[in-house]
């Protein structure tokens, strides 16, 4: 007998749901399905505890120098001790990221919801969007740096293009899955054109939005990081630079530590989003 | 002497499609009386929802028209609503919410009492905040129905509304719609592909034959309300099912240019 069949109900026309949340199809469903339990949750505290506990007493085991790998201990000593130099650069780093993700994404889906209800338009346009979203924005700072100066524009730039078509294609996906049933139930009603967009169209198009949003602002951290370690004198990007021509390693993971922590919260906040809203497509 | 509240006039329907354009309906016309109950039968592709959305104003015929009352039905009317297959809830909405969105569209407050004793008719009262997945297709159904009765309309067009549910669920809901419609005595409208379920249902089923979409043959059925279930077994049902049968076989043999002269 198949074990993986052995206990299931046979119902084989259900969605799974998200089961656990691996790999990337688990890591962007909202679907209201299977919650970590549990368990689950004291084993991934417990591997984390294991490794971080691990790697310290390792480290200390066979003396490694803190400039090649520094120990756990270090690392949160140098974020406490350096928190005073780390903020500002937090600040600079989320502002542009923030402003460049805010700028990109609202054009991003705007164009998408203007460009799907032309198929001509949209034909047209998609290679070129095609192409903002292949093309690493990284290439064009050390451009944008020599037109617009060493401030956060040039970054702030970068990040709206490589965010902005990131949340443009995956927002068209979502407009062009027309449920024409659902917009004559709407007409039906006497539903407007407007309507019909905020009431049918969008809550339709609503988790390709939110996986684009998410896709996007990781994008847009990532370009703004590298960004600032390309020019500049500000950012955690720069910090990462900074630390490691100086060879202080237990700063440089701190920042690691830091960006890892922007970098889940992000996902943690596109996720709740998208259980709030979006939770009605397993 | 009924009065008509529907009038058809030789409405004809033309689809231009990339491979040329498809006659789906020609030269119908039909009178549809103050609270009757009509079906409308044919096989797929005879354009009866070609008819039916023509008639709820959902889009233009390329020649006649379709009267409600002295008015000409151009776009939709808050006097005609549709149910719609397979339910068609907005399933990112909850029941209450996807009840309350023919009100939200035309910017009314929800008739909360009318809508509170519709959900308690249909025995959906305590389930307002589950969502449509959560449902089976029998309650989802039903769900549907009260949002189109809840904005008081005075017809009912239904396009095949109970063909995706199985056969227990779908004799439930054809005695719930006739309980339905005996109370409330709204002009209907039931577009189905089944002769039986429009032989149960029907005041009188009106045949349509394909390509292009006509009116093929009127039946008046005269069987006495409330109508059991159990009636589809009666040999005088079963006669009327071979009646509507033999002649929609006739039909396509004509259409085929099998007919024999």
């Amino acid at each position: 007998m198949d074990k993986a069949l052995g206990n299931k109900i046979p119902e084989f026309n259900k969605k799974p749901g998200g089961a656990g949340g691996s790999g990337l199809a688990g890591l962007s469903s909202f679907g209201s399905g299977d919650h970590r339990s549990k368990l689950e949750i004291v084993v991934i505290i417990l591997v984390a505890v294991v490794i971080i506990g691990g790697s310290e007493i390792l480290l200390r085991l066979f003396n490694v120098p803190q400039y090649i790998i520094p120990k756990p201990t270090q690392i949160v000593t140098a974020l406490f001790t350096e928190w005073h130099f780390l903020w500002p650069h937090i600040v600079i780093t989320l502002y542009e990221l923030l402003t460049g993700f805010f700028i990109g994404g609202s054009i991003g889906f705007i164009l998408a919801a203007v460009i799907t209800q032309f198929p001509f338009v949209e034909k047209v346009v998609t290679p070129y969007i095609l192409l903002l979203v292949t093309t690493p924005m990284l290439a064009l700072v050390p451009l944008l740096i020599l037109r617009f100066g060493f401030g956060s524009e040039p970054r702030i730039i970068a990040v709206a293009l490589a965010s902005g078509p990131m949340v443009m294609i995956n927002a068209a996906t979502g407009f062009r899955r027309v449920d024409l049933a659902k917009i004559a139930l709407a007409r039906s009603f006497g539903a407007s054109t407007l309507q019909i967009f905020t009431k049918i169209r969008i809550p339709m198009a609503m988790p390709m939005i939110i996986v684009g949003l998410m896709v996007g602002s990781i994008f847009g951290l990532l370009t703004a990081i590298g960004a600032e370690m390309v020019g500049g004198a500000e950012g955690l990007g720069n910090r990462l630079t900074y630390y490691s021509a100086l060879i202080r390693m237990p700063q440089f993971f701190a920042i690691i530590f830091l960006l890892a922590t922007i970098g889940i919260s992000i996902y943690i906040f596109f996720f709740w989003l998208g259980k709030k809203w979006a939770s009605w497509e397993a | 002497m009924t009065k008509t509240k529907m009038a058809i006039h030789s409405a004809t329907k033309f689809y231009e499609t990339r491979s040329g354009s498809t006659h789906a309906l020609d030269n119908v016309s039909l009178d549809v009386r103050e609270g009757e109950f009509l079906c409308i039968l044919g096989p797929s592709g005879c354009g009866k929802s070609t008819l039916l959305w023509s008639m709820a104003g959902l889009h233009a015929l390329s020649g006649g028209e379709v009267k409600l009352g002295s008015e000409t039905i151009t776009q939709p009317h808050p006097e005609i609503a549709m149910i719609f297959q397979d339910a068609n809830l907005l399933p990112w909405r909850n029941l209450a919410k996807n009840i309350a969105l023919p009100f939200e569209l035309k910017r009314k407050p929800p008739d909360q009492a009318r809508i509170d004793s519709l959900l308690e008719r249909v025995n959906l009262k305590g389930f307002e905040n589950k969502f449509p997945r959560e449902l089976s297709g029998g309650m989802q159904q039903r769900a549907s129905i009260v949002r189109s009765l809840a904005v008081d309309p005075s017809v009912l067009l239904m396009d095949e509304p109970f063909g995706a549910l199985d056969a227990f669920t779908r004799d439930e809901m054809n005695l719930l719609i006739q309980e339905i419609w005996m109370e409330t005595r709204k002009t209907i409208v039931f577009v189905t592909h089944s002769i039986s379920e429009a032989i149960f249902l029907a005041d009188r089923v009106v045949v349509m034959s394909a390509r292009p979409g006509r009116i093929a043959s009127i039946y008046d059925i005269d069987i006495p309300r409330p109508r059991p279930v159990d009636i589809q077994t009666k040999p005088d049902f079963i006669a009327r099912v071979l009646e509507i049968k033999g002649s929609i076989d006739n039909g396509r043999g004509a259409a085929a240019g099998l007919a024999i002269t």
